[in-house]
């Protein structure tokens, strides 16, 4: 039987899991950032991740929307940098259409994904093609929006898989955006670090969904 | 590569702890609002524009030992290479709004543009009127056809310098802006680096670099810069540099410059001093006038061993407000 939905519960037990596994992932971000930036992705998002584990375990919310928001803010106020204006802009956005919402299902994986989204492209004005993290996110809130009215199980699977497809062929991309623009052609090969993130969430997420925790 | 022998204690806690020397370090002239890393002048004079600066530390002096007489009121100081949250600029902006609105100042970087105006936004709910300017110096992180993808780097200490004499003049934040954009778009740098830096809480460096190699156009936080040479010797290196910023504005026969020679971090005033004879010679040489010559460590990378130049084309309207006296930790003007 897959799994069809989260309580409000086990979303939180969702995040906690992606913010406990996304600080065990310093060392992987910080060497991609490292490789086309300044090297600052894993102790910015370690940074963050350790903030949000916190008002996790402190917080009450009242709805999936407040969750994410709260998520948001805190990501935004404790990283600093790009990665806090685009990921704590991404789980802000998310939480736009769901601040009713009682339960995590597949169409509030596609609010999650297709709002922040467009919030993230209307704060960094990027497009697809330049090499961030919409590349990533941009395919798997497509995927998740495709998946609507599935189980949230085959929904998040899906954009895990688009997601990271997408991060794969941010490799082959130069640079136009952030401290990687300058490299140009030596920006190929190395994926691009916040995408890499954005993959690492949704896969952290969907790793809890298949653990059997939930 | 062998970590860096640094003088540090919990390396989590560099930020904090570099901010709490330079409040010492003020003797009372600034202060440390709640929450780390926004900084303001202890004695706003009234109605003033308020000029905020910031940006991620690890740069020091800049950007909060630019706060002072004629210079920055605060600082938004981020954490290491990181913009500072918008939190920490609102805070900062609230406690120097006198009512004339706030002008933000800083470089030209994704992480400060986003950070810098989600908090212009927050202040505009609370009725603070802001503008802000974003510095970019660097010619070698874009083409001029590009200007605003290009990065700020020491160019921002002479920016700096006109804005905080224009705010302490002017009591008007369009006409603050308009002077501030000027002195920017009159201003050109660019960098090179020989070592590189390194994170201080990973003690990784921020790139590789071969023994015998050079860096030219290194950004100030350890990006790769646009290529990579073998080294070179300084009046070649200078000439090049000269050659490339001289082109950039363009700098013309006649011209009156402010030239700034920066160490990166770990070059001795020594080999700066190298540097200055030779752009002397050469400027010399193209008959652009030298009006004043700073040398020191002003935007650094931690122990990035390399320099940059800059160069500002001042008119009379610029230089009243160069010559105005400034004081701050980082750079005084007598």
């Amino acid at each position: 039987m897959k799994k069809q939905s989260l309580t409000l519960d086990e979303t939180r037990a969702m995040f906690t899991h992606v913010a406990q596994e996304m600080v065990s992932k310093q060392d992987i971000l910080t060497q991609a950032d490292k490789a086309i930036g300044d090297g600052d992705h894993g102790i910015g998002m370690t940074r963050g991740f350790e903030a949000v584990l916190q008002k996790l375990s402190q917080g009450h919310f009242d709805s999936v929307g407040a969750m994410l928001q709260n998520i948001g803010t805190t990501l935004l106020m404790s990283i600093g940098g790009a990665a806090g204006a685009i990921f704590g802009t991404w789980f802000r956005g998310a939480a736009t259409s769901l601040m009713d919402k009682k339960i995590f299902d597949s169409e509030a994986l596609a609010g999650m994904l297709t709002d922040g989204l467009s919030a993230v492209k209307d704060r960094g004005n990027a497009k697809p093609g330049d090499k961030t993290m919409v590349d990533a996110l941009e395919p798997a809130a497509c995927n998740a929006t495709a998946m609507k009215g599935h189980s949230l199980e085959e929904a998040l699977s899906a954009a895990t898989k688009a997601a990271q497809e997408g991060l794969e062929i941010t490799k082959n991309m130069v640079a136009t955006m952030g401290k990687a623009k300058t490299l140009g052609k030596r920006a190929i090969g190395h994926p691009d670090p916040g995408a890499l993130s954005t993959y690492l969430i949704l896969s952290l997420m969907t790793e809890y969904l298949l653990s059997g925790n939930s | 590569m062998p970590r860096p022998k640094k003088i540090l204690n919990d390396p989590k806690e560099v930020v904090p702890e570099l901010i709490d020397g330079l409040v010492d370090a003020y003797h009372g002239k600034i202060k440390k609002l709640e929450g780390a890393g926004a900084l303001v002048k202890t004695r706003l004079s009234k109605k003033k524009v308020g000029l905020l600066i910031g940006g991620g530390s690890g740069h020091e002096p800049l950007f909060g030992g630019f706060i002072g007489e004629n210079m920055a009121d605060g600082a938004a100081c981020g954490q290491i290479f990181a913009a500072p949250s918008p939190d920490i600029i609102l805070q900062t902006t609230r406690a120097l709004n006198q009512g004339n609105g706030v002008l933000y100042l800083y470089g030209n970087y994704a992480g400060d543009n986003m950070n810098f105006d989600i908090a212009a936004e927050m202040a505009a709910e609370e009725g603070i009127a802001t503008k802000t300017v974003r510095v970019w110096d660097d010619v070698a992180s874009a083409t001029h056809q590009n200007m605003q993808d290009r990065r700020g780097i020491a160019g921002d200490l002479l920016v700096i310098k006109i804005a905080g004499g224009v705010s302490a003049n002017v009591k008007d934040l369009a006409e603050v802006y308009r002077v501030t954009c000027k002195a920017r778009d009159l201003t050109r740098s660019m960098g090179v680096a020989v070592a590189a830096g390194s994170i201080p809480e990973t003690g990784e460096p921020t790139f590789e670099l071969p023994q015998d190699e050079i860096e030219i156009g290194m950004g100030l936080h350890g990006e790769p810069g646009v290529s990579r040479e073998k080294m070179l010797a300084a009046d070649t290196l200078v000439d090049r540099m000269l050659e490339r910023l001289i082109a950039d504005l363009p700098f013309q026969a006649g011209d009156e410059v402010c030239l700034l020679i920066n160490d990166l971090g770990a070059t001795t005033f020594m080999e700066l001093l190298i540097v200055n004879r030779r752009a002397h010679q050469f400027l010399g040489a193209k008959r652009i006038k030298i009006y004043d010559t700073i040398i020191g460590s002003h935007c650094t990378c931690q122990e990035m061993s390399g320099f940059s130049i800059t160069m500002m084309k001042l008119d009379e309207e610029l230089k009243e407000y160069y010559d105005m006296l400034a004081a701050s930790l980082g750079f005084s003007k007598m």
